[in-house]
This record gives C-alpha cells, sequence and structure tokens, in this order.
C-alpha cells in the first residue's frame, strides 16, 4: 500500500494574465514532492469548481492580481460548498489589499499569501492545514 | 461498496474520489475494482502519444469538442511525468485543454506516471475502467510526451494515434522501431509549419515498407490543432478504424490479450509482494549483499540460494 500522495491545484481566476507567480508556486509545491494541477489563465469559477472536483484535489491556490478577489473567490467558495468540496483547503495569493482579508477569510479563505512570500511559508502552512 | 455504486451512476465526485482510491491503492481498491469491473468493457478506448511539444493536449482537446458535439459522452486521461526525486508532478495538460473542461459529459483527469513506464502510469488502465463503467462512451488518453519506445499505451487502448511535427529528423527516424510501429492512425501536427509534407511524405514511405498483413493502411492525417482544422478527419479515421476492428473482430482480440496481460500483471505484482516480504525479513539477505560486495559470492548464485530457502519455509 501507498501513501496517498497529496494533490494540488494552482488556478489564476479572472482576467489578469500574468501568471510567473503562479508558475513558481506550482513549481515549489511539486518539488515537495506534490501533484500539482495547473489549469492556465483566465479561468472562471465554474471550470475552477469543476476541475477541482474531478481532480480531487486536496488544496487549492488561487492567484489573482486584478482586484476582482471580493467576486471570484466568494463565487469559487460558493461553488465548491454546493459541491460538497467544502474541505478542500483554499489559500490565496497575489495582490490583495490587507482590509479586504477578513472577508475573504469568512468566506472560507483558509490565508491569504501578499507578495514576497517565501514559497517555504506556504509549503509549510499547505501541509500543517490539510485536511484529514 | 457505496462510492461504486455513485461513480456507476455518474456522481463526478465519486468517480473522482473512486480514482483518488485505486491510484492511490488505499485500503479496499481492488475490491471496488472487482465491483467496477463487470460494467466494463463499452467505452472505446483512444491513445495519443508523440513527442514533447507536438501538441498532443490541444489536439485531444479539439477531438473531445468535436466528439462532445456529436453527444458522445467523453473521458480524458492526460498524464504528465512525476519526478523520480521527490514524486511531484506538474500536470499542466488541462492549459491546453480549454475548449473541452466546462462542457456538460466531460470528465478529465489528470495523472502522475508516478514511476510507470512507457509514457503512462500503473494506474492508467484501472482508470479507464473507471470512467468506463460510469459510463463514457469515449475514453482519450495522452501520453507524457515520449521519444522513440514508449510503445506501452498501444496494450491498453482499441486505436493508438501517433502525433509528429515537420522539423523533428529526417527519414531514418521513420525506420527505427519503437513508436513508429504502433500508431494505427498518423497525425502530422502544425502542419502550416514548413516541412509537413515532406513528414507526411516520410511516414508513407515508410509505411509502404511494412509487410502486407492486415487490410489496414495506416493514414496519415494533416491537423492545425489551434485552428480546428483537419479534426474531422481525423475523428473519421477513428471512426473508420474502429470499424476495422469490429468487423474483422479484432476488436475482441485485442482486448482479449489485454486481459491476458492484466491478469499477468497482477499475477507477478502479488507474487512478487509475496515473495519480498518473505525474503525481507530473511537473515541471509543481508550477509549474501556483503559477500557480494565482497566479490565473495555473486548476484546470480545468491537467488538460487534464497529460492531455495523459501521453497524450504
Amino acid at each position: 500500500m501507498t501513501e496517498k500522495k497529496i494533490r494540488a491545484m494552482v488556478a489564476k481566476p479572472g482576467l489578469d494574465g500574468h501568471d510567473r507567480g503562479a508558475k513558481v508556486i506550482s513549481r515549489a509545491l511539486r518539488d515537495s514532492g506534490m501533484e500539482v494541477i495547473y489549469t492556465g489563465l483566465r479561468q472562471t469559477p465554474e471550470q475552477i469548481v469543476s476541475a477541482a472536483i474531478q481532480e480531487d484535489i486536496d488544496v487549492l491556490l488561487l492567484s489573482i492580481l486584478s482586484g476582482a478577489h471580493d467576486h471570484l473567490f466568494s463565487a469559487i467558495m460558493q461553488g465548491l460548498k454546493e459541491k460538497k468540496m467544502d474541505k478542500v483547503l483554499v489559500i490565496g495569493g497575489g495582490v490583495i489589499p490587507q482590509e479586504d482579508i477578513p472577508n475573504l477569510k469568512k468566506a472560507g479563505v483558509s490565508e491569504i499569501f501578499g507578495p514576497g512570500t517565501s514559497t517555504e511559508t506556504i509549503i509549510t502552512y499547505v501541509k500543517e492545514h490539510l485536511p484529514s | 461498496m457505496e462510492l461504486v455504486k455513485e461513480a456507476l451512476n455518474g456522481s463526478e465526485r465519486a468517480i473522482a474520489q473512486l480514482i483518488t482510491m485505486v491510484e492511490n491503492e488505499l485500503p479496499g481498491w481492488m475490491e471496488a475494482m472487482k465491483q467496477v469491473y463487470p460494467h466494463t468493457g463499452n467505452a472505446y478506448l483512444i491513445g495519443f502519444t508523440g513527442p514533447t511539444g507536438s501538441g498532443k493536449s490541444t489536439l485531444v482537446d479539439r477531438v473531445a469538442l468535436a466528439l462532445h458535439n456529436q453527444n458522445y459522452s467523453i473521458g480524458i486521461i492526460a498524464i504528465d511525468p512525476s519526478s523520480p526525486f521527490t514524486g511531484g508532478a506538474l500536470l499542466g495538460d488541462r492549459v491546453r485543454m480549454r475548449e473541452v473542461t466546462d462542457k456538460e459529459g466531460v470528465f478529465i483527469r489528470s495523472l502522475g506516471t508516478r514511476g510507470g513506464l512507457g509514457g503512462i502510469s500503473q494506474a492508467t488502465s484501472d482508470v479507464i475502467k473507471i470512467l468506463d463503467a460510469s459510463g463514457k462512451d469515449c475514453i482519450l488518453i495522452e501520453t507524457i510526451g515520449i521519444g522513440q519506445d514508449e510503445v506501452e499505451v498501444v496494450q491498453i487502448v482499441d486505436t493508438s494515434i501517433v502525433v509528429s511535427v515537420p522539423g523533428l529528423g529526417d527519414d531514418i527516424q521513420t525506420l527505427k522501431a519503437g513508436i513508429m510501429e504502433i500508431g494505427d492512425i498518423f497525425v502530422v501536427n502544425k502542419s502550416d509549419r514548413e516541412g509537413a509534407d515532406h513528414v507526411v511524405t516520410m511516414i508513407s514511405a515508410m509505411l509502404d515498407l511494412n509487410p502486407l498483413t492486415t487490410v489496414w493502411r495506416q493514414p496519415i492525417v494533416k491537423t492545425i490543432a489551434t485552428e480546428n482544422q483537419g479534426i474531422d478527419e481525423l475523428i473519421e479515421q477513428i471512426m473508420l478504424h474502429r470499424k476495422h476492428l469490429t468487423e474483422n473482430d479484432l476488436l475482441n482480440a485485442k482486448r482479449k490479450e489485454r486481459i491476458g496481460r492484466e491478469i499477468t500483471k497482477l499475477l507477478e505484482q502479488k507474487i512478487s509482494q509475496y515473495v519480498h516480504d518473505r525474503i525481507k525479513g530473511m537473515h541471509p539477505f543481508e550477509d549474501l549483499i556483503e559477500q557480494i560486495n565482497n566479490r565473495e559470492n555473486d548476484p546470480y548464485s545468491s537467488v538460487d540460494i534464497l529460492l531455495n530457502l523459501l521453497e524450504e519455509k
């Protein structure tokens, strides 16, 4: 019997076209031994939720730079909840103002990491907060 | 098993969880597969293989979309390599599969090779069965980007498609053994690029040299996947190949061979696990390693010694 591998998904919701950060995170998660599904740019909340279900992920990392995080994150959280995927650990990253964070957390996002966060910090956080 | 029941009814969440269970060999996975098996055998299995960057993912996306538009339900298994060092993997095929990701009845699962050889993973054929049993009409399997001799995919699909692109080498490449032997259909993708016709000629010349053992002459289809060109023709060829297999009773023969290989493989796995478990605790194993390293013994004689010990037990 093998140990269950951690499956993470890195997704870019919305319209910004910059995914350097998402790629760096994907690579770091890969190097930590996880299987990382990268969905690419400009994903709708519906596409992200559907991919999360089919890929049976443990962690969802959302990167967003466009400023539309309030709307997009809550749509994704709502979708996950409806599909009984609320056990998935959801983490946000990108350019998100401090004052918006409490609202996102209330919607169910576990943590928000801003620019400059080291990849180790994120990996450690993921490993410590994985749903059992 | 409740999970199997839900997956058989088509619940995407259950299908996904069942795949996770089987892929990780979590407790009960074999029981689950026993329950899945009677419901398999209805889907048509199509494999896509070819070098890195030849456009397999985009091609799979467009073929899936066209099949979806013809009212087929689709399963897609997209495989990418796992790191031999960390076991991690970046599964990026979804990036190119944008047309079908949100279509009703299309289920995409990305898999890491997890040490599997030949461009597919150990669990691939079980994942195929789960999607098959859940009611998918067609299952498309995309291998990792391959080089010359990763031919295992041919053993688990009904129609194999080998994807080439212009600019990869001269005609000696088409004469080599390996992947050029496994195509039921050849695709020259990115065919708007210079040299596409030359690739077609090279493959065609290679096919002319094949012994006439079959009535199926492998077609060569030119595509530009990003622009949806050649997709309909490719699907037509897939259907023709399927017809050829069924009409000549080759599909059954193919599937029986597959079952034979599968039993052998499972048996080998269980036997080697059994032998491993018993040998592992044996005292002489460590001693033998020491002796061999000192050149007082050799690996070949040691195997006989260990097997004799097993028999005595």
